[in-house]
């Protein structure tokens, strides 16, 4: 096996080396706590508050809309439940779309048994969320509408302001919070919330070259919340306990080098990306999933008709490429991926896919090797399989 | 995740194909789980002389249908009935927990190949 080549940047990403240099002085050197008096921990809280402001400038917010967290998934758990539980008096429903990450379907579904209602809009084959559906669904019962900015599965990117337009027309000066899941989105997409038109948005530094278990949390200034973690004052009452401060440190940094480089890494990864559709689709009865345009710039996701998704990478994983399936045998819950059987993929079909998404150090190179390994790899599983003896 | 047998097994695995003169053929699996296995068998005398698997499905459904194929060749119809799926996956060294429901059906698609065969020779 040569050298890894790692197709699997919607998982996560390595810390970038400059993100690491911003980090390493606050494990260490400047070791203080955020709250404490003396100049060593207003070190730790000025870096801190630089972090919220380089924030707060990518999003287009101010620093204190801007909470720091533990990551993607307390960031959706915290603005579905903060938002429903302070309204709870003026509605209880919740809209949202069948294609979200866990972590927002999850919370929803935690909030059905306490009482709450929701609705989970469908999606086209493309996995589009219609605008009109989200009007049709509100009720006067809405407090709160959940659409991924772009989903992890298939990068398909949804309408995000034109939801927000529709919300707002039929919401008719009812407050109705709006949040979207951007976990996907930093790095390749505009984060600005205001051209977004939301009121709540949610990031994972592990997904922009930033650290592992930290996130973020935008809440715009005078909407709903109520805090869920409780304890010390920090961020201003939102999210108590101490500070992860290199971890902070670094998502600041990850976002700032993200964002600098997003024309670039759209750009780079886009060729790559439309290299290997065309390469990949070459093999018989291979599908590319998600929208033909409207994607991310760095997923190519596909799946393969009489193969399942576990064997094909399995397969790659000897190859030293590491990408990604909605299998049920990739899933603990095994069942095959909610997104793809959503978006009307046969469930059969949906064992079949892959997903590659890619990152600024991939490389042409890396892209044809692919081409070149996988109509091999297919056929060979292919070739072991009964579907494909009785179907053809 | 899995054992250097299962690994080899995936890679390599024996008895792979199908038999135009199978005396049995059993199907087990569902799409829905994602794991599909067929096993052929050739019956001689109360004996498995030949054997040969397909299978849709994860590196755990590959290699179980390998292994129950070495693990059954030259046996009788009684020894073979009553290998089970949870010696199968022992044979394999192991295989991960979430495997051992959905994905190690080898052993149930042999036995339906021999119930198969049985059928058959009972309208003969
Ligand atoms: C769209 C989306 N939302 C939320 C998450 C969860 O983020 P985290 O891993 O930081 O909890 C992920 C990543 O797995 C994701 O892709
Ligand atoms: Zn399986």
């Amino acid at each position: 096996m040569g050298k890894l080549i790692y197709l699997d940047h919607a998982a996560t990403t390595p810390v970038h080396p400059k993100v690491l240099e911003a980090m390493l002085p606050y494990f260490s050197a400047k070791f203080g706590n955020p709250s404490s008096v003396y100049t060593l921990a207003q070190e730790a809280r000025q870096a801190v508050e630089t972090a919220r402001t380089q924030v707060a400038e990518v999003l287009g917010s101010t620093p204190r809309e801007i909470i720091f967290n533990s990551g993607g998934t307390e960031s959706d758990n915290t603005a579905i439940k903060a938002v429903a539980f302070a309204q709870q008096k003026l509605g209880n429903h919740i809209i949202t779309s069948v294609v979200e990450h866990h972590a927002v379907l999850e919370t929803v579904h935690a909030l059905e048994k306490m009482g709450f209602q929701a609705t989970f809009l469908p999606v086209d084959k493309h996995g589009l969320v219609n605008p009109d559906d989200v009007g049709r669904a509100i009720t006067d019962k809405t407090t709160l509408v959940s659409i991924m900015l772009a989903n992890n599965e298939v990068g398909t990117i949804e309408p995000i302001a034109d939801i927000a337009k529709v919300i707002k027309a039929r919401a008719k000066g009812r407050k109705i919070a709006f949040h979207t899941d951007a976990v996907q989105g930093a790095g390749s997409l505009d984060l600005n919330v205001d051209k977004l038109g939301v009121d709540l948005l949610s990031l994972s530094s592990h997904k922009f070259y930033g650290p592992k278990g930290v996130g973020v949390l935008y809440v715009r200034r005078g909407g709903p919340f109520m805090t869920w973690q409780h304890g010390g004052s920090q961020e201003r009452n939102r999210r108590a306990g101490t500070e992860n401060v290199p971890g902070i440190v670094g998502t600041a940094a990850g976002l700032k080098l993200a964002e600098e480089n997003r024309e670039a890494f759209n750009k780079h990864c886009s060729a790559l990306r439309d290299r290997l559709i065309v390469g990949v689709t070459k093999i018989e009865r291979s599908y590319v999933t998600g929208h033909p345009t409207q994607r991310l710039a760095n997923n190519a996701s596909f799946y393969f008709e009489f193969v399942e998704g576990e064997s094909i990478l399995l397969n790659l994983d000897f190859e030293g490429v590491a990408a990604s399936s909605g299998s049920a045998c990739t899933s603990a819950s095994l069942e095959p991926s909610h997104v793809l059987t959503s978006m009307g993929v046969p469930v059969e079909s949906a064992h079949g896919s892959v997903r590659f998404t890619l990152g600024l150090e991939n490389t042409q190179e890396e892209i044809d090797l692919i081409i070149s390994i996988l109509p091999g790899i297919v056929s060979r599983l292919r070739a072991m399989s009964p579907l494909s003896a009785e179907k053809r | 995740m899995y054992s250097d047998m299962v690994m080899d097994h995936f890679k390599n695995p024996r008895n792979v194909g199908s038999l135009t003169d199978a005396d049995g053929i059993g199907t087990e699996g569902n799409p829905v789980c994602g794991d599909i296995m067929k096993i052929y068998i050739k019956v001689q005398g109360n004996r498995i002389t030949d054997v040969k698997f397909q299978t849709f499905g994860c590196g755990a459904a590959i290699a179980t249908s390998s292994m129950v194929t070495e693990m059954v060749k030259g046996k009788t119809l009684e020894e073979a009935m009553v290998i089970s799926n949870k010696a199968v996956a022992e044979a394999l060294g192991g295989l991960p927990a979430t495997k051992m429901h959905c994905s190690n059906l080898a052993a149930d698609a042999l036995h339906r190949a021999i119930e198969d065969y049985q059928a058959k020779q009972k309208v003969a």
